[in-house]
């Protein structure tokens, strides 16, 4: 995974609330076996008609979205499914981040784990940012601060060790792997 | 000072490695139970990074989700039809095989939903950390396990090291008071509590489901409530083992044996809230005054009595966007709605006692015409059960079609859908848009309520049935 730091760009909102991870992607879509190439099925039940043509008015779609690192969502972003084909095909289409007043937490788990980070903002300034789309943001992941373009900064919690591993690129599996001293006698331990 | 919640002590059984400021726990996993959609990523990295599964005797896989239903296709008659479906089968197949995993695959008479599976095999158990890359994981907890979903890369986690990080949850009571009236059922609770605290009123938290009516119930009632805990954002939740859990387990094949069994029994009594401990939150509800409930939007929380109407919310553009979708209008009354198919079936409703709720009142009675209703048992072995009975008699004559087990129409990932615009009474999980199929219109109930829906072809309160069948 490349490390993430610095995260800036102009956003993309969604604002509905409770946006759930089969509108992120639709389960016909899992039946693949690997993680490669989901995002040209992120939000496909919105971003296409029933034959296939993209939906001109949905804002994916837009040329103003082109390019974009940041969706902003409405509340309760992710729930529903554990997929993880749901930071997979928002990856894969483009995104870095996700900004709500809350996400779920299989979801945000997921994303961690993927490089997108998920940030959890104040209402006032969640409410900003659905009110100003296209808004460009700088997300800091040294400091935990998201910058809107008045040169406001709020700070946003990211659970300490997924932080560590985003900035430095790496992964969970590495630091799970060198407890295997602690595991076997736990397991010894327990019989 | 030490009274501990039945969470706490599963929790700190568990902890390998307790969290500190910059690391999160790493907790210890008891079974890792592995289906057929979020499995083949994590094998793969198994593979590129020549590892292997640590501990294949707390490994348990199945297939469900993209299995179909249809005898043809699963007893290999005919192909199966849905051709990416049919790779993933195969993907688990060869998976299995390559790292030695059991699997209850889809020849298997023990194959089945993996949380009807888990619990009917005697795998799930009292006290035992259980995960599965699957939300719906939270149905274990039914049994007093801590068990959740996760994601694909967790999953490879645990295959690796049977091991996850995991950051501790807080704790929220749902206090149950009172009795369910008769008509009304776990299904209905679950989704009441939903309504009342919302599909993010769980985020963060594992629930623990006390109190008279909770006790009261049944393991696959206890099974169905717990299994809805991740609709109210709860990863987890979890029911402290009583004299029921223990009667359901007795002589299952996993389950513990001869002197082992009574010895377990006596660990899994002490699995409950010590009086005096506290949680983080606690919500009462009053269960004797519910009735029948049904969904009319667009996610579970969006659930009223089924004597109710489609709330009235001026001003607000998401509800309005799910009301069109779901083509209501605020202030209608929902029983009388005509509707074109009924799903009985998921893990959150196809234990024997759900179909056995379902042919209670399908019984002598007609599938009204233009209704397609569609009947999936939750394992083959709540199949052979069921036809035992002679419910599979009861539902072909009613007109119903009876499958083999799987997940089904509950997300359609088999080819079992809903069509565009058509309305679902399902007891399934979720009324996502889409969930059953693109543009399908979801209505989450109980067993009962969607038989009543489909005799009469309409939203109908189940209790009309029971007042006849007692006349």
């Amino acid at each position: 995974m490349q490390p993430i730091r610095i995260i800036e760009s102009k956003t993309v909102v969604l604002p509905s609330s409770n946006i759930d991870t089969d509108q992120i992607i639709p389960a016909r879509f899992l039946t693949t076996t690997t993680k490669e190439g989901l995002g040209k099925a992120a939000f496909s039940d919105w971003r296409y008609d029933s034959a296939g043509a993209p939906n001109p008015d949905f804002i994916l779609n837009r040329p103003e979205a082109a390019g974009s690192l940041i969706l902003v969502a409405g509340r309760n972003f992710g729930c529903g499914s554990s997929r993880e084909h749901a930071p997979w095909a928002l990856v894969d289409f483009g995104f870095r981040a996700v900004i709500s007043t809350e996400i779920a937490d299989i979801f945000r788990s997921n994303s961690l784990k993927n490089g997108l980070l998920p940030i959890v903002v104040d209402e006032a300034t969640h409410a900003w940012l659905l009110a100003n789309p296209g808004a460009q943001v700088r997300i800091d992941l040294e400091t935990n601060s998201l910058t809107l373009p008045n040169g406001t900064t709020v700070k946003f919690p990211v659970e300490s060790f997924a932080r560590y591993c985003l900035l430095n690129g790496t992964d969970e599996l590495g630091f799970l792997q060198k407890q295997e001293n602690a595991i076997a006698k736990f397991e010894q331990n327990r019989v | 000072m030490n009274a501990k919640t039945l969470f706490e002590k599963v929790w700190e059984q568990h902890q390998v490695v307790p969290e500190t400021a910059d690391t999160p726990a790493v907790l210890y996993i008891d079974l890792h139970l592995v289906h057929e959609v979020t499995s083949p990523q994590a094998f793969s990295l198994l593979r590129s990074q020549g590892l292997k599964v640590r501990r294949l005797d707390r490994t348990l896989a199945t297939m469900d989700h993209s299995t179909p239903t249809d005898p043809d296709e699963v007893f290999g008659r005919i192909p199966i039809k849905v051709e990416s479906a049919a790779r993933q089968v195969q993907e688990l197949d060869k998976n299995c095989r390559a790292f030695g995993v059991e699997l209850l695959g889809l020849d298997s008479d023990q194959r089945g939903i993996v949380h009807v599976i888990g619990p009917e095999q005697g795998a799930t158990q009292p006290g035992k950390t259980i995960v599965c890359g699957d939300s719906h994981t939270a149905t274990h907890g039914a049994f007093g396990a801590l068990a959740f979903g996760i994601g694909t890369t967790e999953v490879g986690h645990v295959l690796a090291t049977q091991c996850l990080l995991q950051r501790r949850p807080k704790t929220l009571a749902i206090e149950v008071k009172g009795r369910l009236a008769p008509g009304v059922t776990a299904k209905d609770l679950i989704l009441a509590i939903i309504g009342k605290i919302g599909v993010s009123g769980g985020t963060g938290h594992v629930i623990e489901y006390r109190g008279e009516a909770i006790e009261a119930m049944s393991m696959d009632e206890r099974m169905t409530i717990c299994n809805m805990s991740i609709e109210a954002g709860a990863r987890a939740g979890m029911i402290a083992p009583d004299e029921t859990t223990f009667a359901y387990m007795k002589g299952r094949r996993l389950a513990p044996q001869g002197a082992d069994w009574d010895k377990a029994v006596e660990q899994w009594r002490q699995l409950k809230t010590d009086p005096g401990a506290t949680f983080d939150r606690v919500v009462e509800i009053d269960a004797s005054v519910l009735e029948p409930m049904i969904t009319y939007g667009t996610h579970p929380g969006m659930v009223v009595a089924i004597s109710g109407s489609v709330p009235v919310r001026a001003n607000d553009p998401v509800h309005e966007k799910s009301l069109a979708y779901m083509g209501l209008t605020g202030g209608e009354k929902l029983v009388g709605k005509p509707i074109q198919v009924v799903f009985v079936g998921s893990c959150t409703n196809a234990r024997l006692s759900d179909l056995e709720q379902a042919a209670s009142i399908l019984k002598g009675r007609k599938v009204a015409q233009g209704v397609r209703a569609l009947i999936v048992p939750g394992s083959q072995q709540v199949k052979r059960e069921a036809e035992a009975r002679g419910l599979d008699k009861i539902f072909i004559d009613a007109g119903a079609e009876w499958r083999e087990s799987g997940c089904s129409m509950c997300l359609g990932m088999n080819g079992d859908l809903v069509d565009k615009g058509q309305y679902a009474v399902s007891t399934s999980n979720r009324n996502f848009e889409g969930r059953q199929g693109i543009g399908a219109r979801t209505l989450l109930a109980s067993p009962a309520t969607a038989a009543a829906a489909a005799i009469a072809g309409r939203i109908t309160d189940p209790r009309e049935y029971l007042t006849a069948l007692k006349a």
